[in-house]
């Protein structure tokens, strides 16, 4: 008997797991700001010279003329690019990268896509993402690497010309650099709608557990 | 939001902004903008007041001075802006300015000079028919607007460190800055490094023909490793400096070094 309340004890003194560590959480919300400033900034100075038959309305862009938008978006590229940098350094370092995101079969992320399709993917276990959150983790962090390249290289095509012409050129870069900013968009609707749905997992990621 | 500062008593200067900019045209409305007003009236604009819009336009202003500290760095004297074929040469080439190609400065040949001032020993004026007679070569780049948008273009010209050397320039000295006869002034400084770089062309003619009025006749400076904003047409004058005198842009928020 007494053994036995030990154990509960034990347990209930136990901490919960951690889901989502510190550095995990300030680089998240840090990368969330940089983002939404990078976006809306870039929307403006997409505005200046459109790529396709439409401007984004400026009730949702940032800077109010193109000169207020570089301002922006060449302040706000900073805290993109040093927390982005010190996150994979993290991420790779820890061993969290592999841990997480690791292996992604193509079976599992069909069977995984299936059962979300139809609702039937569990979330018990916060700690252990599911094949279909795996490809997309590790997908929006290609697509972040991708889209400071390609906009370092419309940044500096003379500078950086060899990193330019690895994206196709001056042209074609700016091309690239639209399609990203429309993935990472594109994440964020499923990503804000899966927290909304799951939000425990939002709670993890502001408290950690 | 703590310290609001009134204008007029009893009436908040930002909503009286506000409310000012809401009946402006769209394009008086970016000049008022652009004006001064600048980054504070901005925020009113995006709706972010969260922000405190002091603030953020004090932060931004020196974000875009270390930004030039970092490109000044980045900046490879000996780096070429990239090359073209004369097959990649856009056709027609665009005419881009603040005001429309019937407003773009008509200048008399026989009535221009450029004006040489500032740390040179030699500050006589020079006509267009002494610079024409100066070694010309021709380069095929592209340039690219701060807008985003770029063209490739074939200039023909002096290269600028040439003709600085010739009117014994200081190239110690921080600053080349134009003047041009753009209406409003136009005007720009150009940092020394990129003044002296082997691509920065004092461009008499696009390709082979005398330099179009669309493209700045009778004289721009080609900067290749620079936005197009820092490639001044219509130029009247040029004097070398340690002072920073701003520019027509540079001075409304665009960055100061804009290289490419």
């Amino acid at each position: 008997m007494s053994t036995l309340a030990a154990t509960d004890d034990h347990a209930m003194r136990a901490p919960s797991k951690v889901v989502q560590p510190a550095w995990v959480r300030a680089m998240h919300w840090t990368n969330a700001v940089a983002m939404i400033m990078m976006i809306m900034s870039g929307w403006q100075i997409y505005n200046a010279s459109p790529l396709f038959g439409f401007t984004f309305s400026r009730s949702i862009t940032l800077g109010g003329w193109l000169g207020g938008a570089l301002l922006w978006h060449f302040a706000a590229m900073w805290l993109l690019m040093l927390n982005g940098l010190a996150y994979l350094v993290t991420g790779f370092a820890t061993g969290r990268f592999r841990r997480k995101l690791f292996p992604i079969t193509p079976t599992g992320v069909i069977a995984d896509l299936k059962a979300a399709l139809s609702f039937k993917l569990a979330h018990d276990d916060l700690t252990t993402y599911n094949y279909v959150q795996k490809l997309l983790y590790a997908g929006i962090i290609v697509v972040g690497v991708v889209i400071v390249l390609s906009g370092l290289s419309i940044w500096k095509p003379v500078q950086l010309q060899y990193l330019t012409a690895l994206f196709g050129g001056y042209d074609v870069a700016r091309y690239v650099h639209f399609v990203c900013m429309a993935l990472i968009c594109l994440f964020l609707v499923v990503h804000i709608a899966l927290a909304l749905l799951v939000p425990k997992s939002l709670r993890a990621m502001i408290i950690g557990r | 939001m703590a310290k609001r500062k009134f204008l007029i008593p009893d009436v908040d200067k930002r909503l009286l902004i506000k409310d000012a900019v809401k009946v402006m045209p769209d394009l008086t409305r970016r000049r008022f903008i652009t004006a001064g007003a600048s980054l504070g009236a901005l925020t009113l604009l995006t709706g972010c007041d969260v922000i405190d819009s002091d603030g953020a336009e004090e932060v931004l202003k020196k974000v875009s001075k270390f930004n030039d500290a970092v490109q000044s760095w980045m900046f490879n004297p000996n780096a070429l802006a990239p090359t073209f074929p004369a097959s990649a040469i856009t056709k027609p080439f665009p005419f881009n300015a603040y005001y429309g190609l019937d407003d773009a400065p008509e200048i008399e040949a026989k009535d221009w000079k450029l004006e040489v001032r500032g740390l040179v020993d030699n500050k006589k004026s020079w006509t267009l028919d002494e610079l024409y007679r100066l070694p010309q070569v021709n380069q095929i780049t592209r340039h690219i607007c701060v807008e985003g948008w770029s063209a490739i273009g074939s200039w023909t010209g002096t290269p600028l460190r040439d003709f600085l050397k010739l009117i014994g320039a200081d190239t110690r000295a921080k600053y080349v800055w134009f003047q041009c006869a753009d209406k409003d002034g136009y005007n720009s400084p150009l940092d020394m490094a990129s003044a002296l770089h082997p691509q920065t062309q004092m461009t008499f003619k696009f390709g082979d023909e005398i330099l179009p009025r669309a493209y700045g006749f009778p004289m721009k400076i080609r900067v290749p490793t620079k936005l197009g904003f820092k490639n001044p047409k219509y130029v009247v004058s040029m004097e070398v400096t340690n002072e920073y005198k701003g520019g027509y842009w540079e001075d409304q928020g665009y960055n100061s070094f804009s290289g490419s």
